[in-house]
């Protein structure tokens, strides 16, 4: 043995810095596109009051980018961080197949499953209870952190693409798979909070759980010897 | 301190630092290099022709909204609409062989399209509506684009204040089959609100893109010294030219 082996991997924490910084400024100029239009829709199309489905408050200055209302300025914002956020989440994906990372430290297992095991990670949650021998992380956090990474971080890209009109006539099969462009609006949407809500139990659990040790090891990298 | 205030302090942090950065040269260069690579990535992968996709008299739906402005607000115009636009003129000019005036019934005597396309606002809501007109290719190729024509330009009557609107698109979405110089929308002529008596329409771009209310075509070899040099109102306003996405 040379170096012991980092907890976080240089790829992992490139990865979480950037995209945390990226996905801050989308949702907060995501929030001043919002306010161009406060309605959303189901289906292909929809612009009166009677047809939605949900209005949408109007978010205030200090929550969204530019801190006014600039629909201009927010899709420049939106529409550059796209691709930052795109490139590298793709990048990550592609290093975390092929280095092992998922499947060593995400991928679960049948037993993993099981309810009893289920409950009993729920229940060592609730009594903030995280040290959890062997495996790098417990059944929850490779859930959450699963569904983030490969199902709802994706789904923020496919739906974005779905509701550009360029993209409508070269790739139509994107607003289609989700119901029509309206609904790839509204869906993703639903997904930014949803992102948000994780976001917001990601950082209470990493204030009540060691918080310096653990926001240093995503920036040092740590050591792999005191995850076990 | 409260974890919301946390929140909050470095939610202003983040707006103030934004605030500083969008005003940048470094930033307006970004903006421009995502949106150049936003076009030739949409081309590339629609093979620079792709349609947009065409729906069934079924999915029409039931009206279609005006946006932007919705009447012209001058006696002129007020009094074409009177005579229902019998003397409404569409001028094609600038860096044309031969230019031309075309009266509505030169233009609904060009071959025709129907297409029913949805409409994107750059706002976030949708319309699907069915639109008749002669594609802007022939009427190009009628006038006869010279070589060194790069943009086409299409000027309006109506106005923001004393700012009149305008738009622009390059060659490959002027000479795109599904780029048509409407003057029909649902098979009825076009309403005052939607554009009459002759509006663009754009398929694969943004709402804003389809000048209504259009009196000229102009072919030019660039978009300075027209408006701001943005290449459209709201292009001038700070909207991106290309409004593919």
């Amino acid at each position: 043995m040379t170096r012991p082996r980092k907890r976080h991997q240089l790829s992992t924490r490139i990865w979480h810095w950037i995209n945390a910084f990226s996905v801050a400024v989308l949702f907060m100029s995501g929030l001043n596109i919002s306010n161009a239009h406060r309605r959303l829709y189901w289906g292909e199309w929809g612009f009166e009051p009677e047809q939605a489905w949900a209005f949408i408050p109007r978010f205030p200055g200090w929550a969204t980018i530019p801190g006014y209302y600039s629909l201009a300025i927010a899709r420049e914002w939106h529409v550059l961080f796209a691709w930052i956020f795109s490139v590298t989440l793709l990048l990550f994906l592609i290093v975390g197949v092929l280095n092992g990372h998922f499947r060593r430290d995400i991928v679960t297992h049948g037993k993993d499953w099981r309810p009893g095991a289920i409950w009993a990670d729920v229940r060592a949650h609730l009594r903030l209870q995280f040290d959890h021998a062997g495996a790098k992380y417990n059944f929850l956090q490779k859930l959450a952190y699963g569904l983030v990474m490969f199902i709802l971080l994706p789904l923020m890209i496919v739906t974005g693409m779905a509701m550009s009109p360029g993209m409508d006539a070269a790739w139509s099969f994107l607003s289609e798979m989700f119901g029509g462009r309206q609904s790839a609006r509204s869906i993703h949407f639903i997904i930014a909070w949803t992102l948000f809500g994780f976001f917001v139990v990601h950082v209470i659990l990493v204030l009540l759980n060691k918080p310096a040790k653990n926001v240093g090891e995503m920036i040092t990298g740590g050591t792999a010897d005191e995850a076990a | 301190m409260k974890r919301r205030n946390v929140l909050v302090g470095l939610a202003a942090f983040l707006t103030a630092g934004c605030a500083k950065i969008s005003k940048s040269e470094t930033f307006t260069g970004l903006v421009d290099s995502a949106e150049k690579l936003h076009k030739g990535a949409q081309r590339m992968l629609g093979g620079g022709q792709a349609l947009a996709r065409e729906y069934t008299l079924a999915d029409i739906s039931p009206s279609f909204r005006g946006n932007g402005n919705t009447e012209v607000d001058s006696d002129d115009y007020r009094a074409h609409l009177a005579a229902g636009f019998a003397d409404w003129r569409l001028n094609v000019g600038g860096l044309v062989e031969r230019p031309l005036s075309l009266s509505l019934e030169d233009v609904r005597a060009l071959p025709q399209r129907t297409q029913i396309t949805r409409h994107d606002c750059v706002e976030g809501w949708s319309a699907i509506g069915q639109w008749t007109g002669p594609q802007l290719s022939a009427i190009l190729e009628q006038a006869g684009v010279k070589p060194e024509a790069r943009y086409i330009v299409f000027r309006c009557a109506d106005s923001f204040g004393e700012t009149p609107y305008y738009e622009s698109c390059d060659l490959n979405d002027a000479m795109h089959p599904q780029t048509i110089v409407a003057h029909q929308l649902n098979g009825e002529p076009l309403p005052v609100a939607n554009g009459a008596p002759l509006r663009m329409r754009l398929e694969r771009q943004l709402g804003y893109k389809h000048a209504k209310y259009l009196t000229a075509i102009e072919a030019v070899d660039s978009l300075e010294g027209i408006g701001n040099g943005g290449g459209g109102y709201w292009e001038d306003k700070g909207y991106q030219w290309y409004a593919g996405v």
